[in-house]
C-alpha cells in the first residue's frame, strides 16, 4: 500500500495526519523550552561558567572550557525558538524527531551553564559518572531485551538486580570479588529460570510473576540485611573491583578518563551488549529466538522448540541482570543496603523500550538516564538554586518524558507478553 | 515419493475429527481434498505433517510405515505444509523466513545469509516463483507471501506439498498464476495435496478428488467427469442450491451517502482514499477487494469505530461523520463485524448476555441501573429460535458454540430490531454451507423488507451472487463499480479491478 504517498496527499489536501499533529505538539514544546531558557536561565545567568575538562595530574592537560553564561543562553533560546517555529512550517514534520532531540540537548546545556554560572564544574567527572551510572540501567535493559525478544515480559529485572547486589555482597565477603560476582550471576540466572518456569510452563500472568519475584527478593534481602548483616558485619563487607586504566587509550584527554579508566562492570556491560547484538542478529540461535518472540506458532511448525528457547533466553537475561546487580555492591560500595537498586530495574525496562528492543539502543538510552542521574549528583555538590530533593528526581523525570514522548512509535516483538500454547 | 494413509482415526475428547481415513498421495499428481470447515481436512493434514499423532492407523511412505512424533518429523520425511494462515515472521526478510530452522551457518554460529539468498534464488529460478529474498514479509502482498511459504517447504526438499485453502486470500488473477506454479511443481514430480472447499477450483486443478465429510472419506472421483453439483452433494450430504432467492430489484430513497471519505491508519498510511458511494433502500451493495485494501477501515469509519480524517458520512439525511457508534446504532444501523471473536461477541459471556450487547440500555431491558434479566432471557431464547441458533440453552457461554451458530447469534442480535442499513463484513467466513445459506437468506430478507445492505467479502463468489451493485476497492480507493441488476457481471473484469488494473 506504499503506492500512495501520504505526505503528498496530506499536503495537497491539508489533511491533519498523525505526523503533522505530532510535529505541531513538538513545536509547542520547543517554543516552551525556548521561553524557559530565555526567561529563567538567560536572564538569571551572570558571569562565566567554567567547565573543567581534565585533572592537573593527567598526561595531557586540556584547558578549561569557559562559557559566558548569559549570551550562551540567549543564543540557546534563539535556536530553540527557531527549531520550534520550523515545526509549524511545511515539511517540518520530517525533522520532528531530530528537532526535539536536539532541542532537549540544547535545553540541558543551557541549564548546565545557568547552574554553573560564576562557578567551575568538572565536565569530565560528570561524564565519567554518567557512564558508571548507566551500567546497571544498561544491563537491566539488556536483560529486558533478551527476554522480551522471546516474548517474555520481564518486570522481574528489578528483583534480579537486587538479588545480584545482595549475593554479590554476601558471597563477595565470603569468597572474594570474583567468587561473589560468579554467585551473583548464578543467582540472577536462577531467578530468570524461575520466571521462565512460572510464565512458560505454568502460564502465569507475566506481569504478576515478575512482581512476585520482585517482592520476594525485596522481602528476603531486606530481612537478611536488617536482621543478619547488622549482627555480622563481616558478611556485608565485600571487596570492590577498582577502576582499571587501559594503557594508552586511558591517556586520551576527556574520552580516556570517561571510557577507558573504568572498572570491570563498565567494560563488561559494553562487551555484553556487543555479544548480545551478535547473538540476536547474526547467529542461527538469535534468529530462532527472535522468531519465537515474533511468531511462536511459525517457529513451532519449523521444529523450533518454543518453550526451551524461552527458558534459555530468560535464564540468560537473569544472568545478565545478576551481573548488573553485582555492580551495586562489588562495583561500587562493597556493602548491601535495603532496596539499594531503588527502581533502576524499571528504568532499565524503560531503556529497553526507548532503545527499541535492541541491545545497542538500550545502552544508548541507559546513557541518557545515567546522564540525568550523574547530573543531579554533581549539581547537588555545586550548590544550585534548586533544592537537591528536586534534582534527585531527574532520572525519574527523564524516564517519564522519554516513555511518554518517544515510546509510542517503537514496536515490541509481536508476541510479547503472550503465553504460547501448543495446539 | 508416494504417501499412504491407512485407517487413520483421531479423536479430540468426545469429538472424532478423523474416522478411519484412507488416502493415497502420488508423485507427479495433484490430489484435491474437498470438504467443509470442520470436516476434518486440517486435522488429517496436521497428522501428515507430524503436528498431531493419530490414535489409530498408519502412515506409509513409499510402502514403509513411519512414525511421526513432532512437527519437525513430517518435513524431515519430505512432507511440507503450506498453512492457510501463513506461518511467516512479518519483520523478517524472505531469506530469513525461508532458512529459519535449517539455517546455513559459518564459524561462531554466524548466520550465512549470502548462501541463503543464493539458495532462495536457485529455487526461485527452478519453479518460476520470482520472490526477492531481501524483501521484508510485511511489505509483500499476500500472493507473494504464499510463494514464500512454498519456498520454505521446497528449501527443506519437500517431495509432498500440502496446500491448505491456498486460494482463500488471492484475487482471481493471482489464483491463475498460483495454479501455474502448482502445475510446474507437479510436472517436476512433486506430489501435491490441494485442500479447498471451492468446487470450481478443485475441478480445474486436481487430477483426482477425495471428499471428506464428518471426518470420513465420503467420495472419490475424477474431476473430468464430476460436476460441481455432485461434488457439493458429496461434501454437504444433501443437494445444495447455489442460487440465492431474492425479490425484484426496487431501490428507493438513499440511506447512506459517503463523500470523499479519507481514513488514515495509526502510522499515517492511507487506508481509505477519497471514497464516495451511496446505498439505497432495498439494494445490496457488495464491496469487493483483496484483503487489506481499505475495506475494513471503510466499514469502521461508517460504523463509527474509526476516526474520519476528511470527508463526510450522512445517514438518513443526517450528518453522522462524528456521531458515536451508539448513535448510529440507534438510528438503525446494524453491523456484523468481520471478526466475530474480536469485535462481534464476548466469548466468555453467555448467549443471552451476548444477545443484548447492543440494546441492554433500552427501556425494554433495563430499569434505571438494573437490567431486567427475565426479560433478557425470554427475548434471547426467542432470538435463538428465530435465527436457528442451535444450542441446548441460552445460559451456555457463547465461546462454546460452533462458528456457524456464533455467527447466527451475532446476526440475530443485529437484525432483531428496527434496522435501516445492514453492514455485514465477511458474514460467512469459515462457516459451513448450511449456515452460509441461512445467513445469506436473512440478509436478502432484510433487503426485500427495504433495508440497505452492504456486504464486504473477500470471497468474490459471495459478492457476485448477493449484490445488486458491486464496488471494488484497491489501495483505499473505490476503483470500479459494476451493475449486477442488468445481467451477470464479468467476473474477470471484477478480478482485474481488484488487482488494480483498471487504469
Amino acid at each position: 500500500m506504499a503506492a500512495v504517498s501520504t505526505t503528498d496527499l496530506a499536503s495537497a489536501d491539508k489533511l491533519e495526519t498523525h505526523k503533522t499533529r505530532q510535529a505541531r505538539i513538538y513545536g509547542f514544546v520547543l517554543i516552551g523550552l525556548a521561553a524557559l531558557v530565555a526567561i529563567v536561565f538567560a536572564l538569571e545567568s551572570a558571569g562565566e561558567a567554567t567547565f573543567r575538562l581534565s585533572h592537573p595530574r593527567d598526561t595531557w592537560v586540556v584547558p578549561n572550557l569557559v562559557v559566558p553564561a548569559a549570551p550562551f543562553n540567549f543564543l540557546a533560546a534563539a535556536v530553540l525558538a527557531l527549531l520550534g517555529v520550523r515545526q509549524f512550517m511545511r515539511g517540518g514534520s520530517k525533522w520532528s524527531m531530530i528537532s526535539i532531540a536536539a532541542g532537549c540537548a540544547i535545553a540541558v546545556a543551557a541549564f548546565l551553564v545557568w547552574a554553573t554560572a560564576g562557578k567551575s564544574f568538572s565536565l569530565t567527572g560528570m561524564l565519567s559518572a554518567t557512564v558508571v551510572a548507566a551500567v546497571p540501567i544498561a544491563l537491566g535493559g539488556l536483560a529486558g531485551v533478551l527476554s522480551e525478544r522471546v516474548a517474555v515480559v520481564n518486570i522481574a529485572i528489578e528483583g534480579m538486580l537486587l538479588a545480584g547486589a545482595f549475593t554479590g555482597a554476601l558471597m563477595g565477603s565470603l569468597l572474594g570479588g570474583w567468587g561473589g560476582l560468579l554467585c551473583a550471576v548464578i543467582v540472577g540466572g536462577m531467578f530468570g529460570f524461575i520466571l521462565a518456569a512460572l510464565v512458560v510452563t505454568y502460564r502465569m500472568d507475566q506481569i504478576i510473576a515478575g512482581v512476585v519475584i520482585n517482592l520476594f527478593v525485596l522481602g528476603v534481602t531486606s530481612y537478611v540485611s536488617s536482621q543478619v548483616f547488622s549482627e555480622y558485619r563481616a558478611l556485608n563487607n565485600a571487596p570492590v573491583f577498582r577502576a582499571w586504566k587501559i594503557p594508552f587509550l586511558g591517556d586520551i584527554p576527556v574520552i580516556g578518563s570517561v571510557l577507558f579508566n573504568q572498572n570491570l562492570f563498565v567494560y563488561g556491560a559494553v562487551i555484553l551488549v556487543c555479544v548480545a547484538t551478535y547473538y540476536l542478529f547474526h547467529t542461527r540461535y538469535g534468529l530462532r529466538a527472535r522468531s519465537v518472540g515474533e511468531h511462536p506458532r511459525a517457529a513451532d511448525t519449523l521444529g523450533i522448540n518454543v518453550y526451551s528457547t524461552r527458558y534459555i533466553n530468560v535464564t540468560l537475561a537473569g544472568m545478565v541482570a545478576g551481573f548488573g546487580g553485582a555492580w551495586f555492591t562489588l562495583g561500587s560500595v562493597g556493602r548491601f543496603d535495603e532496596n539499594m537498586t531503588g527502581g533502576l530495574g524499571y528504568i532499565g525496562l524503560a531503556a529497553m523500550i526507548f532503545g527499541r528492543w535492541h541491545p545497542v539502543g538500550a545502552l544508548m538510552a541507559a546513557l541518557i538516564f545515567g546522564f540525568a542521574d550523574s547530573l543531579q549528583q554533581k549539581l547537588a555538590i555545586v550548590r544550585t538554586p534548586i533544592p537537591s530533593e528536586f534534582l534527585a528526581m531527574a532520572p525519574y523525570i527523564a524516564t517519564i518524558v522519554v516513555v511518554a514522548g518517544f515510546v509510542g512509535r517503537s514496536r515490541p516483538p509481536a508476541a510479547d507478553g503472550k503465553p504460547y500454547v501448543k495446539e | 515419493m508416494d504417501v499412504e494413509l491407512r485407517g487413520i482415526t483421531k479423536r479430540f475428547g468426545p469429538v472424532t475429527a478423523n474416522d478411519d481415513v484412507n488416502l493415497t498421495i502420488r508423485a507427479g499428481e495433484v490430489l484435491g481434498l474437498l470438504g467443509e470447515n470442520g470436516a476434518g481436512k486440517s486435522t488429517m493434514m496436521n497428522i501428515l505433517s507430524g503436528l498431531y499423532s493419530p490414535d489409530e492407523g498408519q502412515i506409509l511412505i513409499d510402502g514403509k510405515p513411519v512414525d511421526f512424533e513432532g512437527p519437525g518429523d513430517g518435513i524431515a520425511a519430505g512432507i511440507g505444509m503450506v498453512h492457510q494462515h501463513f506461518m511467516l515472521v512479518p519483520v523478517f526478510t524472505v531469506a530469513e523466513n525461508v532458512i529459519l530452522g535449517v539455517e546455513p551457518t559459518g564459524r561462531f554460529d554466524y548466520l550465512d545469509l549470502a548462501t541463503a539468498r543464493k539458495q532462495v534464488r536457485d529455487i526461485n529460478e527452478k519453479y518460476g516463483l520470482q520472490v526477492d529474498p531481501d524483501a521484508l514479509i510485511e511489505d509483500l502482498p499476500v500472493g507473494i507471501q504464499q510463494r514464500v511459504e512454498i519456498l520454505k517447504v521446497l528449501f527443506r526438499s519437500a517431495e509432498v506439498l500440502i496446500l491448505d485453502e491456498p486460494t482463500a486470500v488471492l484475487t482471481p488473477q493471482e489464483v491463475e498464476e498460483f495454479f501455474g506454479i502448482v502445475k510446474s511443481l507437479r510436472d517436476a514430480g512433486k506430489a501435491i495435496v490441494f485442500i479447498t472447499h471451492k468446487l470450481h477450483e478443485i475441478i480445474e486443478i486436481a487430477d483426482r478428488i477425495n471428499v471428506l465429510r464428518g471426518g470420513r472419506i465420503t467420495g472419490e472421483g475424477d474431476p473430468k467427469t464430476l460436476t460441481e453439483n455432485q461434488l457439493a452433494e458429496m461434501m454437504v450430504g444433501r443437494p445444495v442450491s447455489f442460487d440465492v432467492k431474492k425479490g425484484p430489484f426496487d431501490p428507493k430513497e438513499t440511506l447512506l451517502e459517503v463523500k470523499n471519505l479519507v481514513v488514515l491508519r495509526e502510522n499515517d498510511e492511507i487506508a481509505v482514499n477519497h471514497a464516495s458511494f451511496h446505498v439505497r433502500s432495498g439494494e445490496v451493495v457488495g464491496i469487493a477487494g483483496v484483503q487489506g485494501n481499505g475495506q475494513s477501515a471503510l466499514i469502521e469509519a461508517v460504523t463509527g469505530l474509526h476516526h474520519v480524517t476528511a470527508g463526510s458520512i450522512s445517514f438518513l439525511g443526517k450528518d453522522i461523520t462524528n456521531a458515536s457508534a451508539r448513535e448510529r446504532h440507534r438510528m438503525g444501523m446494524a453491523h456484523i463485524p468481520e471478526d466475530r471473536h474480536k469485535s462481534g461477541m464476548i466469548s466468555n459471556f453467555t448467549i443471552y448476555e451476548n444477545m443484548v450487547l447492543n440494546t441492554y440500555y433500552d427501556d425494554r431491558f433495563s430499569n434505571g441501573p438494573n437490567i431486567k434479566w427475565p426479560e433478557v432471557l425470554k427475548t434471547a431464547a426467542q432470538y435463538a429460535i428465530d435465527f436457528d441458533v442451535r444450542t441446548p440453552s441460552v445460559y451456555l457461554k457463547a465461546g462454546n458454540l460452533s462458528g456457524g451458530n456464533q455467527q447466527k447469534m451475532v446476526v440475530a442480535r443485529e437484525l432483531e430490531r428496527e434496522t435501516k442499513l445492514v453492514i455485514a463484513a465477511q458474514p460467512t467466513r469459515g462457516l459451513d454451507v448450511g449456515s452460509i445459506e441461512y445467513i445469506h437468506s436473512r440478509l436478502m430478507d432484510a433487503r426485500d423488507e427495504g433495508d440497505g445492505v452492504i456486504i464486504v467479502s473477500s470471497e468474490l463468489d459471495e459478492i457476485m451472487s448477493l449484490s445488486d451493485r458491486i464496488l471494488v476497492m484497491f489501495e483505499g480507493r473505490i476503483v470500479a463499480e459494476f451493475d449486477a441488476t442488468a445481467g451477470p457481471v464479468d467476473k474477470n473484469a471484477v478480478g482485474l479491478a481488484m488487482a488494480g488494473a483498471h487504469e
